[in-house]
């Protein structure tokens, strides 16, 4: 079987789209509602998602015959709490401050239902390679709306974009204020709701 | 009206599904049914037939919110005048000209927003026309303070009527009432064109009326006074009155007891419901004060902010209070109380309707629930007793 053969191309291609983990299967909202309130954030735990499931599936998938069907969930769970612990201390030494501002979220991708869920779903059936393109594939799929949604809220709760000033002061002047509620997670909520309305309407069809 | 009638048939045509007009069939059939009384009637289904419609209902709220409407209007000026200290060489004419000139925009606003989307949903969707936002578009204006600025309105309203009402399945399927949802997102997102002491008072001229106000000029609401700690020096003539700041329709006691007269005389709102916030609030307040909690009397809980507004015309919102007789009780009374409790414990909000209305507004349906079951379980025992 080749690198990229059609299987392998949509384990990746179709957690981006039609088997969106967010859009979709609806899981992992917690996190994607509270780290959202800026793009950065959004960002960096984006990749961490990524790159844990991503590594996770591997490994999952490497030891998948091995493991004891009985207690595989908690052989799943060290293997994350792991990756999660090396990840959480990455972000501690390179990016501090954006470490601060997620605080307990890195350590609760331990608890993000995507994870399992591509475990469970995924890496106990197949061999490394899908396993790890499927990971990357759920990773960017989940990462890419935080980054739509941090967007959307930094730009219109702050007026910037990664810190910088995106609305000039002229509009301020001219009576513009920032959305208050842009910043709360009532109006991440909303903003997913109408992003998930969206891709319904008009990328994914229910009944096919 | 015979003219009016002969001239519509006359354009129908145009906007049947092959005229040349049709692209602007649901505004067509919006106004036809907005004049007169459809004459058709459903086949299907088991329908009761009443006297009046919901568009005919509509127009009666409409009606009973004049009163406050025209107050509103007059105390914006008012407020200005007395700001100014212009009170004793003003007209009552020229006040309520520029309190006019002042809430207008903000009616045809709120209107022209919502309305254009309710249309163009219609139009998208193939759907007749629907009515709910007739009474919404007038009680938005009423409901916040006159110095709330238009583009800010107008995102709200956009805001309520989709994400508040159509995305339910329009009028009468709505669970929040879209007014509170309008004044709600303008309160949180915001703050401060929405509370604190600088957004109650007009502070410009219009054609020539009115007075300019210094940009540094405060005035804050009873309510706001008493939840800083201040006591506020309105007198209670004052307050039923209503010649103090305050949201534009929400001040005068007297004209929402018009108000009211005419929506309970009609049969349109529920009296049990309105009954029941007054004597939830009543209660609690007295409660309140007699712990020594509250530095004013009970009875100007009620009298103040949007207490009485709230209780009169959008407590008893038909579509998003209770249906039962039982539990319009229950859904009044925990308005009344949990608005009191908001206004003395929480010194964040002054004003506590708002919250108390739309919070209630999510239990409605559950307080429906348990009232048809505990009537459905009263009645197995009687059947299985015997």
């Amino acid at each position: 079987m080749s690198l990229f053969s059609k299987e392998n191309k949509a384990a990746f291609t179709n957690p981006l789209n039609l088997d969106n983990p967010i859009l979709v299967q609806v899981l992992g909202i917690c996190s994607a509602l509270a780290v959202t309130s800026q793009l950065k954030p959004a960002i960096v735990m984006g990749l961490a998602v990524t790159v844990i499931t991503a590594f996770a599936n591997v490994i999952i998938s490497i030891i998948r015959n091995t493991i004891p069907n009985r207690i595989r969930i908690i052989v799943q769970l060290v293997v994350v709490a792991a990756l999660v612990t090396i990840v959480s201390q990455v972000l501690k030494a390179f990016v501090y401050d954006v470490s601060v501002e997620l605080s307990v979220y890195v350590g609760l991708i331990i608890t993000n239902c995507i994870l399992m869920g591509r475990l469970e779903a995924f890496a106990m059936q197949n061999k490394p390679w899908p396993s790890f393109l499927d990971g990357v594939g759920n990773g960017l799929g989940y990462a890419y709306i935080l980054v739509v949604v941090g967007g959307l809220r930094e730009l219109l709760g702050r007026g910037t974009l990664l810190g910088f000033q995106i609305i000039p002061q002229c509009v301020y002047d001219a009576g513009y204020i920032n959305n208050g509620m842009m910043t709360m997670p009532a109006m991440a909520l909303i903003l997913l709701g109408c992003v998930i309305w969206v891709h319904r309407a008009y990328f994914y069809k229910e009944n096919n | 009206m015979n003219f009016l009638r002969k001239y519509l048939n006359n354009v129908k045509p145009n906007f049947e599904p092959e005229g040349k007009l049709h692209a602007f069939r649901s505004l067509f059939d919006g106004f036809e049914t907005f004049l007169f009384v459809p004459n058709q009637t459903s086949k299907t289904g088991v329908n009761i037939h009443d006297a009046i419609d919901s568009k005919r209902i509509m127009s009666f709220v409409v009606i009973a919110l004049l009163p406050a409407l025209l107050f509103g209007m007059y105390n914006v000026g008012f407020q200005n005048y007395k700001a100014a200290g212009a009170l004793a060489d003003a007209s009552f004419f020229s006040m309520f000209l520029y309190g006019a000139l002042q809430v207008l925009p903000k009616i045809i606003v709120s209107y022209v927003v919502g309305l254009g989307i309710e249309f163009a949903w219609a139009q998208w969707k193939g759907e007749e026309i629907q009515e709910g936002f007739l009474v919404s578009g007038i009680i938005i204006p009423l409901i916040i303070p006159i110095g709330c600025p238009l583009w800010a309105l107008a995102i709200a309203v956009a805001f309520a009527v989709v994400i508040g009402k159509e995305i339910f399945g329009g009028t009468g399927m709505n669970i929040f009432n879209v007014a509170l949802i309008t004044r709600a997102f303008l309160f949180f997102s915001y703050p401060t064109k929405m509370s604190g002491d600088a957004v109650w008072v007009a502070n410009d001229t219009i054609f020539g009326l009115g007075n300019t106000l210094p940009d540094t000029f405060t005035c804050a609401t009873p309510l706001g006074e008493i939840a800083q700690g201040v006591a506020s020096n309105a007198s209670l003539a004052d307050m039923v009155f209503g010649f103090i700041p305050g949201s534009i329709g929400e001040t005068s006691v007297i004209a929402i007891a018009i108000g009211a007269v005419i929506l309970l005389w009609t049969g349109i709102a529920s009296w049990r419901t309105m009954f029941s916030v007054f004597v939830g609030g009543a209660v609690t307040a007295y409660i309140f004060e007699a712990l020594g909690m509250t530095h004013i009397a009970w009875y100007e809980h009620l009298v103040l902010g949007g207490f009485c507004f709230g209780a009169v015309f959008m407590a008893t919102d038909p579509v998003t209070s209770a249906r039962t007789q039982c539990g319009q009780y229950w859904y009044g009374a925990i308005i009344g109380v949990v608005a009191v409790i908001v206004r003395v414990m929480n010194p964040g909000y002054p004003e506590g309707m708002m919250l108390a209305i739309l919070f209630m507004n999510m239990f409605a349906p559950l307080i429906d629930y348990c009232v048809v079951q505990k009537n459905i379980s009263k009645r197995m025992k009687r059947l299985t007793n015997k």
